[in-house]
């Protein structure tokens, strides 16, 4: 068992590896139906988030639509 | 309530990138005093588009509520915007993940060249809409209410130019009505009016002008009741697209009778 050391939404993190974004995100208490994932400023589609592994050092963004103008 | 049009006027649904709409208002869903408030006004402008912003997922609430939770994507056509984007790759990224997240690809692009004033970088929004363009996007530009810019914006192939009335959030109305008269007729691509707008003369004003139509948020969101300026922003639009299409009749600096001046008693 190894950990992961990432940086999500600009934060440190760390997370049992090894993992997928979907790990990540089951991790989170995130439905994947609701959020948007950039990984190292590459989106992931949602179809591929369970087979996108993280490394040591990833930087992931999770987004989603907020109230704007 | 009935709308009556009278049947020698007729008017197109406003057609914006191989999409048509009923309504030609459409608003924003930031800084409403509570979602409630927002939906409630939503509904009562009568407005097919709504925009919205992409942001970071906040981690640490428990229950951080993304606007999808109050607003059904069958309901309303969710445009995504760039809002708080200073750089045209910084726009880019944002269109792309607001694609991603989202239900078509449309953008309400935006490419902020100012903190006071937000007044967009022209320069940066063209090269990301030339991008975005090229990246399949139909892109709905926020410009100033420069000729030169709107026609380049155009050329770049924009589905929309949005020019605004005054600056985002100023709610000072339409300041340079020659001006958007001029973009309008200049341009071949449907021209919305974006940001400025803060009470229903003003938009009724502004759709006298020809635009195709308003975008607003600030002047829902800050009003006293947003239900109720929302409902009289959508009366205005029609009422002043109406006004437009019956074509006024001229200005004149003299008076001229109404009754007749024959027929006056000896």
């Amino acid at each position: 068992m190894t950990e992961l050391a990432l940086t999500v939404n600009g934060e440190p993190r760390r997370l049992p590896g090894p993992a997928t974004l979907l790990d990540l995100l089951a991790h989170l208490g995130l439905d994947p139906r609701t959020v948007v994932v950039e990984l190292n400023r590459e989106i992931v589609r949602r179809p591929r988030l369970g087979e996108t592994g993280l490394a040591e050092g990833d930087t992931v963004e999770l987004v989603h639509f907020v109230g704007g103008g | 309530m009935t709308t009556i049009v009278p049947e020698t006027v007729t008017d197109a649904p406003l057609a914006i990138g191989g999409r048509s709409f009923r309504s030609r208002l459409m608003v924003g869903t930031g800084k409403y005093r509570t979602n409630e408030a927002m939906v409630r006004a939503i509904e009562a402008s009568g407005a097919e588009i709504v925009t919205v912003a992409v942001r970071r997922v906040d981690l640490d609430r428990t229950k951080e509520e993304g606007v999808l939770y109050h607003l059904s994507p069958d309901q309303y056509f969710l445009l995504a915007n760039t809002a708080g984007c200073y750089t045209a790759d910084e726009a880019v990224r944002y269109a792309r993940l607001g694609r991603e997240a989202g239900f078509n690809n449309f953008v309400k692009l935006e490419v902020i060249g100012d903190r006071e004033t937000l007044l967009p970088d022209t320069e940066g929004l063209l090269a990301a809409a030339r991008t975005l363009v090229g990246e399949g996007f139909q892109v709905l530009a926020y410009t100033n209410d420069d000729l030169i810019t709107a026609l380049r914006l155009e050329d770049a192939g924009c589905a929309a130019v949005m020019p605004l009335a005054s600056p985002i959030g100023s709610g000072l109305g339409l300041v340079d009505p020659y001006g958007i008269r001029t973009i309008k007729r200049r341009l071949t691509v449907p021209v919305i009016v974006d940001a400025g707008v803060g009470t229903a003369s003003d938009a009724c004003l502004t759709m006298e002008q020809g635009v195709d139509g308003i975008l607003m948020n600030t002047a829902l969101a800050e009003a006293k009741d947003p239900a109720a300026m929302a409902r009289a922003m959508g009366l205005a639009v029609e009422a002043g697209r109406l006004a437009f299409l019956a074509g006024r009749m001229p200005r004149r600096e003299i008076a001229v009778p109404s009754s007749p001046t024959s027929g006056m008693l000896e």
